[in-house]
């Protein structure tokens, strides 16, 4: 009755529910991205371009590239699991899954993976939209891969929290606009964290965003603030921590199950 | 016959409220099983304990043999939930809805032609690519039955179906469900609709206050409760008293009828000679057998 091919076949069906709930809405959830993404390069890039030089050798153009796209990823990745679970919850329709044999790891994996996959078409959407005016060789792809990974998977476990926590959408944008945005913005996507005084420098390194920011873009040009291998432990470890967490919540049933 | 449900004295407490109290039954397999009782009674935090929705305080509860708690993944394949509520997926159209859900329960693309048969056999087949969103609160209804049958349960379980839907679809998903029945499956149904139970189900519980208050066969509790009722609309010639001689007989008055319950049938004669002798003109007479409602009635008031 409950076999390895019913379980697969139960993960397959919600992860694919997940990828075309988003693809449905793609100019929301992909195309409105990569224009704000888009947005930021051509701005930044315009007045600071020939006043910067954050790495030898390194335009500022070509500096900001890797961060917008890691930001814009991560940032996507968050969206994704916390806005299906939190409109399922309010549209009721959450039911559906709750009502069948899925386990809370089946769960757990199939929200990470839409995560992950809407993270990472707006980080490739932009990465070569910006390539057809910039040159931005990858230096170091496996870099580049894990860190767009686990970044991808991190924020998608922690929009299952987020999702599962909120019981309202204005709790939800809390989220966003409160944890998300200032960690990205304050995560050195514009900067290098060497530009800043040590006290801020210090504080920076207390946000896992600037360890994701800092290593992917290690994987680009082969510099950067902190070892890679550092960065890309500390975000492994925040992966394990809140992929706990969450499946912690899903498997006890916490706001979902009375 | 094999029990399709269990219910071992569950209780499910929400602080001081006591939403189920100890309510232990069994619903064999093949039954039609009808839980009634007012709102609040306990009905629907039955049926979300049984679906893992809610985890009862105390007690077991079991489908086809297996706990829902312990087998949930084994007891959750053998049961097919109608929720009460008009939910769907906005993003999805009924065809897409019902093969996610078949696939949520390990079924491939070889469950697609139950999926369409089911499509058609709830006429929903010209609506099937129509967003779930487009679809009136009937065919919603409709959709949501469906989506409970995808895996194939042998238990099929309908919270309060019939809310809000017109006499003309009630009767049509009433058909299908006892085809369903027919067929072998195990229905549990909770209704309002007292006289959609006494004419589809083959036992009943009554509930009330998270308490059974009677269970049985639908047929026993209605020759247990039973009772004749004469109903009679009056022309009083002077003022509207019934003569002493058959005041004692116990009666209600609703408008212009004065139904007397029967204990033993020369009730009749009593009751009509002594309206004889005080010249109060019978206009209309009927007899009125117990309905479920009159022993639902009889028995939460009892209880109260």
């Amino acid at each position: 009755m409950v076999t390895l091919k019913t379980q697969l076949i139960g993960t397959w069906t919600l992860i694919k529910k997940e990828l075309i709930r988003f693809w449905r809405v793609a100019f929301q959830t992909v195309a409105a991205p990569v224009i704000t993404g888009m947005l930021y390069l051509v701005v930044f890039s315009h007045v600071l371009q020939d006043r910067l030089e954050i790495y030898e050798g390194v335009s500022y153009t070509s500096f900001l590239i890797p961060g917008l796209i890691m930001m814009s990823l991560l940032q996507n990745a968050f969206a994704n699991s916390s806005s299906s679970l939190i409109q399922s919850k309010v549209m009721g329709n959450i039911v559906f899954i709750l009502l069948s044999p899925l386990s809370y790891i089946q769960f757990f994996i199939a929200f990470i993976v839409g995560a992950i996959v809407r993270g990472l078409f707006v980080g490739l959407a932009i990465y070569f939209l910006a390539i057809i005016f910039i040159d931005l060789p990858i230096h170091h792809p496996w870099i580049v891969f894990w860190f767009a990974l686990f970044g991808g998977g991190l924020l998608g476990a922690f929009g299952i929290i987020a999702g599962i926590w909120a019981d309202r959408f204005d709790q939800m944008a809390a989220f966003g606009n409160f944890v998300i945005m200032p960690l990205s913005f304050l995560s050195g996507v514009f900067y290098s964290i060497h530009s800043l005084p040590t006290i801020w420098q210090n504080i920076s390194q207390l946000n896992p965003f600037f360890y994701m920011i800092d290593g992917f873009r290690f994987g680009f040009f082969g510099q950067s603030d902190v070892s890679p291998y550092l960065s890309l432990l500390i975000v492994f470890l925040f992966f394990i921590t809140l992929s706990f967490a969450a499946i912690q919540m899903l498997k006890s049933g916490f706001k979902l199950r009375t | 016959m094999k029990t399709a449900i269990s219910y071992k004295n569950v209780k499910k407490f929400y602080g001081d409220l006591k939403a189920v109290n100890g309510i232990s039954i069994d619903i064999k397999q093949g039954e039609f099983f009808g839980l009634l009782g007012p709102n609040g009674a306990g009905k629907s935090t039955m049926i979300n304990m049984l679906a893992g929705l809610t985890k009862a305080s105390a007690g077991k509860i079991s489908v086809m043999g297996y706990d829902v708690q312990k087998n949930y993944q084994e007891a959750r394949h053998a049961v097919g939930i109608v929720p009460q509520e008009l939910v769907f997926d906005p993003f999805f159209n009924v065809r897409e809805m019902l093969r996610f859900q078949a696939g949520y329960f390990g079924k491939g693309k070889e469950n697609d032609k139950w999926v369409d048969e089911i499509i058609e056999r709830l006429d929903l087949t010209d609506k099937a690519s129509t967003n779930m969103r487009m679809l009136s609160g009937g065919m919603k209804r409709r959709a949501l039955i469906a989506q409970a049958l995808v895996h194939k349960p042998p238990v099929i379980v309908l919270d309060e179906p019939t809310a809000g839907v017109d006499v003309e679809l009630r009767q049509k998903l009433w058909a299908f469900i006892k085809d369903l029945n027919k067929a072998g499956h195990t229905i549990v149904l909770t209704t309002h609709y007292l006289e959609e139970a006494e004419e589809l189900c083959n036992s009943v519980a009554m509930l009330r206050a998270g308490k059974v208050v009677a269970m049985d066969t639908t047929k026993n509790l209605l020759r247990k409760f039973s009772t004749k009722n004469l109903k009679l609309r009056l022309n009083f010639k002077d003022e509207k008293k019934l003569p002493i001689k058959i005041a004692h007989i116990p009666h209600q008055i609703t408008e212009d009828f004065y139904t007397f319950q029967l204990k033993k049938i020369t009730d009749i004669t009593e009751i009509t000679e002594g309206l004889k002798q005080s010249k109060i003109e019978i206009i209309d007479i009927q007899t009125v057998d117990t309905d479920l409602e009159d022993v639902f009635l009889k028995l939460t008031n009892a209880k109260k």
